[in-house]
């Protein structure tokens, strides 16, 4: 029986800087992870730590990474050419099959916006997949915004609002919180609209609030939960909501299932 | 039909047994109790009948035979794993019903629970071979009756220790050939009402009135009263959370090893998450946590009550919370 608490090695290609303290590492790897899903990523010697993966190809997968603990403060020192250690991918991804041909509005808060990225480069090659696709990212200053340049290349092809939630100085865009522009957004159909809403707690349960003001059906909401994890598959408890394991049965939830997680 | 030992005959038989098994069984640790001049009960390796103690309840239950609290998954070096082996010998264990039955509740959680079997559980939980003591009296804290726990009848082997006469039922063959002694007839008994009944609570009333349940103001009691400790946690059979811990080695950093380590949903830390967000951060809120664990989801998930009765989580309380109690109130707020 493969052990499957051991990691697998995987070359570090190359290491995108997007704020000070956010990076992307770039990972030799053949996973095709379902969008949403996350790895148990380590250092012998440091530890592991759950991980979203924010993009991947048949060549590489990508993780992005806030220097936020013991785990990500080591990963944040490594170079091109040094290993992680990673094994899954673990948890339900989103239903990506159920969203064609719908309009979809993703929001995402700050790291968030990593989950769901490649669930929007993927909608970038394929826009016929879709009806229409809304894109909602805030941060918290100017200094905050990750994948700026995918930020901007998405615009092109979609509706995006960019928000900060305190500008500085040169900042001339958006400042508020997600919700402030929620009322304003443009939803033809909210029965046939999917939101996506990913970010820190308060974030997820606001935006979510909005969306169903808006008229958003309960049931076409998803979220996706950040929550500790030892083992990524059910054993060690840390994960636990109620009656509800984030890795076995998410982290990617519909809003009907996640207003019942009661913690 | 079963064998009566004398003293002599079964300590001939763990002689015989110990060639290819480990035999673990309740031990008293002379003046290793919390207080002290007191002893501590526990689990330990035995060799004779009278390392065997029956007369008291171990505050440590059987599960680190099976799950240790501290267990190596992979040494690492500069640049390569290695799993650590596990011993030949099988292992025989001397339990009794409701700690039997606690293996069988670890085995839903290691094995059942998500898609993937936990090696290092299995490969020691397949060696494991119960040699039950039956229990027809129990403890003063014990509730095995209620929660269904009172009887285990896929034993190996079963035995009565009747002060230093001891008759045993001997149900696998494969232990045929070490006891021998007079035949005589031989009944397992169990325990059938202890001194403590419980009515745990219905799992459908509870679903139909989760949020009531949780936001009920009987768990505010337990964050004045509880500290927090993990003492229930660490005597319970059942409880299964670890957390991952790597260490390396101060004379060569380069080396090291990836361990697990009994955690507990009770102490602070477990929900941290990055960024500096936790949940449960009262106390009442853990307690609310634990207990619909042990007698709500689990059951709904697996079929059976986590819990089985043993009451050590009540006995080890320094603050003489009542697990029977919370329970109490629980199905009294569900019936209301």
């Amino acid at each position: 029986m493969a052990n499957i608490y051991m990691p697998r090695k995987a070359e570090i290609l190359s290491i995108i800087p997007q704020t000070d303290i956010d990076y992307t590492f770039r990972l030799k790897s053949n996973i095709m992870p379902k969008h949403g899903q996350f790895l148990q990523v380590s250092i012998p010697k440091i530890g592991e730590a759950p991980i979203s993966i924010s993009d991947y190809t048949d060549e590489y997968i990508e993780l992005t990474i806030r220097k936020v603990g013991t785990v990500t403060d080591a990963i944040h020192e490594l170079k091109p050419g040094d290993f992680l250690f990673i094994r899954g991918p673990y948890g339900y991804g989103f239903p990506i099959e159920d969203f064609k041909d719908k309009n979809v509005v993703i929001a995402a808060g700050g790291t968030g916006l990593a989950p769901v990225k490649s669930i929007i480069n993927r909608y970038y090659r394929n826009p016929k997949e879709i009806k229409k696709l809304n894109i909602l990212v805030g941060f918290k200053s100017p200094k905050d915004i990750l994948f700026e340049d995918e930020i901007k290349k998405w615009g092109k092809s979609f509706d995006v609002l960019l928000t900060v939630d305190n500008g500085d100085e040169t900042w001339t865009g958006n400042t508020g919180l997600i919700t402030k522009f929620i009322p304003d957004l443009s939803i033809e159909s909210p029965n046939d609209t999917i939101v996506i809403v990913v970010g820190p707690p308060m974030m997820m349960k606001f935006t979510c609030l909005e969306f169903l003001k808006r008229g958003i059906p309960e049931v076409n909401i998803w979220v996706s939960f950040e929550r500790k994890m030892s083992c990524g598959i059910g054993k060690c408890g840390h994960c636990k909501i109620n009656e509800t394991y984030v890795c076995l049965e998410g982290p990617v939830f519909n809003f009907t299932k996640s207003k019942q997680l009661l913690d | 039909m079963g064998i009566e030992l004398d003293v002599k005959s079964f300590d001939d038989a763990l002689k015989i047994l110990s060639k290819d098994y480990k035999i673990f069984a309740p031990i008293r640790l002379k003046g290793k109790g919390s207080f002290s001049d007191t002893d501590l009960v526990t689990y330990g390796e035995i060799s004779s009948y009278r390392d065997i103690e029956l007369s008291e309840k171990s505050r440590y239950s059987p599960k680190e035979v099976i799950y240790p609290i501290t267990q190596t998954l992979f040494y690492f070096t500069e640049d390569e794993y290695k799993e650590p082996e596990i011993d030949d010998k099988g292992i025989i264990v001397f339990l009794r019903p409701c700690d039997a039955n606690s293996y069988l509740k670890l085995d839903n959680i290691f094995l059942k629970n998500g898609p993937y079997e936990d090696n290092y559980y299995k490969r020691l939980r397949d060696k494991v071979k119960f040699f039950v003591i039956e229990c027809t009296k129990g403890f003063s804290t014990c509730f095995c009756v209620s929660t269904g726990s009172n009887k285990f009848l896929d034993y190996d082997v079963f035995f009565r220790f009747d002060n230093d006469k001891i008759t045993c039922d001997v149900k696998n063959d494969e232990f045929s050939y070490a006891f021998s002694g007079k035949e005589v007839e031989f009944t397992p008994e169990f325990i059938e009402k202890n001194e403590i009944e419980i009515k745990l609570p219905d799992v459908d009333k509870i679903s139909r009135n989760i949020e009531y349940v949780f936001n009920h103001e009987l768990w505010d009691e337990y964050t004045k009263r509880c500290i927090a400790c993990g003492r229930c946690t660490v005597s319970c059979p059942t409880c299964s959370c670890f957390s991952m811990q790597d260490i390396f080695y101060k004379d060569n950093p380069k080396c090291g090893e990836r361990r697990r380590v009994w955690a507990s949903c009770m102490v602070d830390g477990f929900t941290d998450v990055a960024g500096g967000h936790s949940y449960r951060q009262k106390y009442g809120e853990r307690m609310r946590f634990k207990v619909m664990h042990k007698i709500y989801d689990y059951k709904k998930r697996f079929g059976t009550t986590m819990c089985v009765g043993c009451g050590r989580c009540d006995d080890v309380c320094p603050e003489y919370i009542s697990f029977i109690k919370i329970v109490s109130k629980v199905t009294d707020a569900v019936e209301r």
